[in-house]
């Protein structure tokens, strides 16, 4: 059992509530926000609300280090985005940029502080095959992968493999869509890739429109099953909804973007989610509107639940926590594919477990 | 210090600039701690600690078939668990890594450290090149221990900043020093470890006693053990040496063009040799002969 309530969340909607913590406080509060990969974030919002010079010294420097590592991140992922654009210039289309990649070359607040790993990219199915040999050229191969990986991947999801670079070794995830092509989900991906966006400052850079940005923030957090950056990622659409949400369109917009891609159930689960655990700001009638698509009362209670334990910094005492993740896991791989696909993939899984994974954790 | 080790809010020591949190149950970990962190001192358990560990048995069957230890910090477990009776080695690795993955305050290099009249002597190298043997010598003979493991070079002035932990020495090199120091305390040797058998030679009271102080490098050696070598030294170039210590440094590249800076801020400092050594009596007489010569230049 969790013994005592997160400090993380509200740290970051009240920055200025933070001068109230205790050392041991703010040990835990730098705990919270290391574990969930926020430390970064909870830096860039301490340093906007003028916090950062009231922070004792002993949580100061790791809130420091934190912005190094951050800066040093998006410097390296900065040259990475440039480098991918050169990759794929002889194709002539724009380079749809997704998730982390996307707020740093838009200048997104949400970008300040965060953590990255891979790049991700959009671009239309029927380029697939152009997109992987140029990439391909520059140095980005799908590596580590048997031939149920490269099936898996290439066949049912909506995604190639992960593409490591040889001599650099970062890593660039090439989508065609949002959802996996096997899922219980219909996202119909033409709009979406209509809709985005030209970059300023970057040619043959695009980025998703806000409202599809937010819907593909839900889907990822909500319809996959993986929750290693949870609290990370609703932490990412609250910032979204907050900034986009300036401007009053966008709140007829994105309920209107829901319906045509057919994505109202995940976004109903985000806003509640982000209210409940973020406090985020959203209009009483977009809320009602959703309404019309939230589960059953004995479904809801389930998904509060199992959401609000994994949404939770981590907590190594929780087993409960941990059993929550595991059935969302399920869930998730339940909705991605059709039953008889899941039972053959998990089913591979057990039984030629990947080398490293087997060794990883005993 | 066994009781607040067992307690929820652990046991709380300063090493350097860091405070430790440790909560454990495991009696051989306890005992090991009390013999060789005994002259660190202790923080009151309301005070902030830098990392929050704990060393506990994995909990199940395997607490009573051959039974293991994990590391965990803060919310994570990060490494894979070790037979039950590795579990100070895991604390010292897993407190190293703290270090090595978080501080990034300094410039972190893979590197002992140690000091003699308010001159530092680094020595950067990987594993195996016999880097904390000689350091177990030298504190033995004298010199004041920083760390034999993470050079902490500090931004605002390149000097180093101690930690004064234990000296975690490996297989041969254990009789080596016995038999070089036969007051050298050392903690219960740990057999059949990734590394093989592992002790860990108690940090001498004076250093401990002076972990506040920062100490300017003086001197880089880039040492090599080879079984049966005469100890022999000979100057370096200063490019080569800068070179070594990038390839040692934890987070060389994150610091960009200041850990650039700092790196040739030490070289300009540091006469840089290159050490090969066998036996302790041998080599410390070798490179103190070096050094002293250096002093009076």
């Amino acid at each position: 059992m969790r013994r005592t309530d997160p400090l993380l969340p509200r740290a970051l909607q009240e920055p200025e509530t933070v001068s109230g913590l205790h050392a041991r406080g703010w040990e835990r509060l730098i705990a919270e926000a290391r574990g969930t990969g926020l430390i970064g974030r909870l830096q860039a919002r301490l340093a906007d609300a003028g916090q950062l010079e009231r922070v004792p010294e002993g949580p100061r420097r790791h809130l420091d280090a934190a912005a190094r590592v951050a800066a040093s991140h998006q410097a390296s992922a900065e040259r990475e985005i440039r480098r991918v654009l050169a990759a794929l210039q002889p194709l002539g289309e724009p380079v749809i940029f997704l998730k982390g990649a996307a707020y740093l070359v838009a200048g997104h607040p949400v970008a300040r502080g965060r953590m990255f790993s891979d790049i991700d990219i959009l671009m239309p199915r029927e380029m697939l095959a152009r997109v992987e040999s140029e990439l391909m050229v520059a140095g980005w191969v799908a590596t580590h992968l048997d031939r149920h990986d490269q099936r898996y991947y290439r066949s049912w999801m909506h995604e190639l493999p992960p593409l490591e670079h040889l001599s650099r070794g970062t890593t660039v995830d090439v989508h065609h869509t949002l959802y996996p092509v096997t899922g219980r989900l219909a996202l119909p991906i033409g709009p979406v890739i209509e809709a985005a966006e030209p970059v300023p400052g970057w040619p043959g850079a695009k980025v998703l429109a806000p409202a599809d940005q937010v819907l593909h923030s839900a889907v990822h957090l909500l319809w996959e099953g993986e929750f290693d950056h949870g609290l990370r990622d609703l932490s990412d659409i609250d910032m979204l909804l907050r900034h986009a949400g300036a401007r009053a369109a966008f709140w007829e917009e994105l309920p209107q973007r829901a319906a045509q891609l057919h994505l109202q159930r995940p976004l109903y689960y985000a806003l509640r989610y982000a209210r409940r655990l973020l406090g985020t700001p959203v209009p009483p009638e977009v809320v009602t509107a959703l309404q019309a698509h939230a589960p059953g009362p004995p479904v809801r209670r389930l998904m509060d639940a199992l959401f609000g334990r994994v949404l939770a910094p981590p907590d190594l005492d929780d087993r409960r926590q941990a059993l929550a993740r595991q059935l969302l896991f399920l869930r998730g791989h339940w909705l991605k594919m059709p039953l008889h696909l899941l039972v053959y993939h998990l089913g591979h899984k057990a039984l030629f477990p990947p080398r490293e994974a087997a060794g990883a954790r005993g | 210090m066994m009781a607040a080790l067992a307690s929820e809010e652990g046991l709380s020591f300063r090493t350097g600039p860091f405070v430790c949190r440790v909560r454990s149950r495991l009696e051989r970990l306890a005992s090991a701690l009390h013999l060789l962190y005994a002259d660190f001192p202790r923080e009151p358990a309301d005070a902030f600690a830098d990392f929050n560990t704990e060393v506990r048995l994995r909990g199940g069957l395997r607490r009573w078939f051959r039974p293991q230890a994990r590391f965990l910090f803060e919310t994570r477990d990060p490494f894979l668990p070790l037979p039950a009776d590795q579990a100070f080695p895991l604390l010292e690795w897993g407190l190293n890594w703290c270090v090595s993955s978080h501080c990034h305050g300094h410039l972190l290099l893979h590197s002992a450290v140690v000091e003699r009249h308010g001159g530092a002597l680094l020595m950067p190298a990987p594993p195996g090149s016999g880097k904390s043997t000689l350091t177990a010598a030298l504190t033995l003979h004298g010199w004041r221990l920083l760390s034999d493991e993470l050079g902490l070079v500090q931004r605002s002035d390149a000097r180093l900043t101690p930690l004064a932990r234990p000296v975690s020495l490996k297989n041969h090199s254990l009789p080596a020093v016995r038999a070089f120091a036969p007051e050298a305390v050392l903690g219960e040797p740990v057999h059949d470890t990734t590394k093989g058998t592992v002790a860990h030679l108690k940090p001498p009271a004076a250093s401990v006693a002076r972990m506040q102080e920062p100490a300017s490098a003086r001197w880089i050696v880039l040492p090599r053990y080879r079984a049966g070598a005469t100890a022999r030294i000979e100057a370096v170039d200063p490019a080569e040496a800068f070179m070594e210590l990038a390839g040692n440094s934890f987070n060389y590249d994150l610091l960009g063009q200041e850990g650039f800076r700092l790196l040739g801020r030490l070289v300009d400092d540091c006469r840089c040799y290159r050490f090969e050594f066998d036996r302790l009596d041998q080599a410390v007489e070798r490179l103190e002969r070096t050094l002293d010569a250096d002093a009076q230049d």
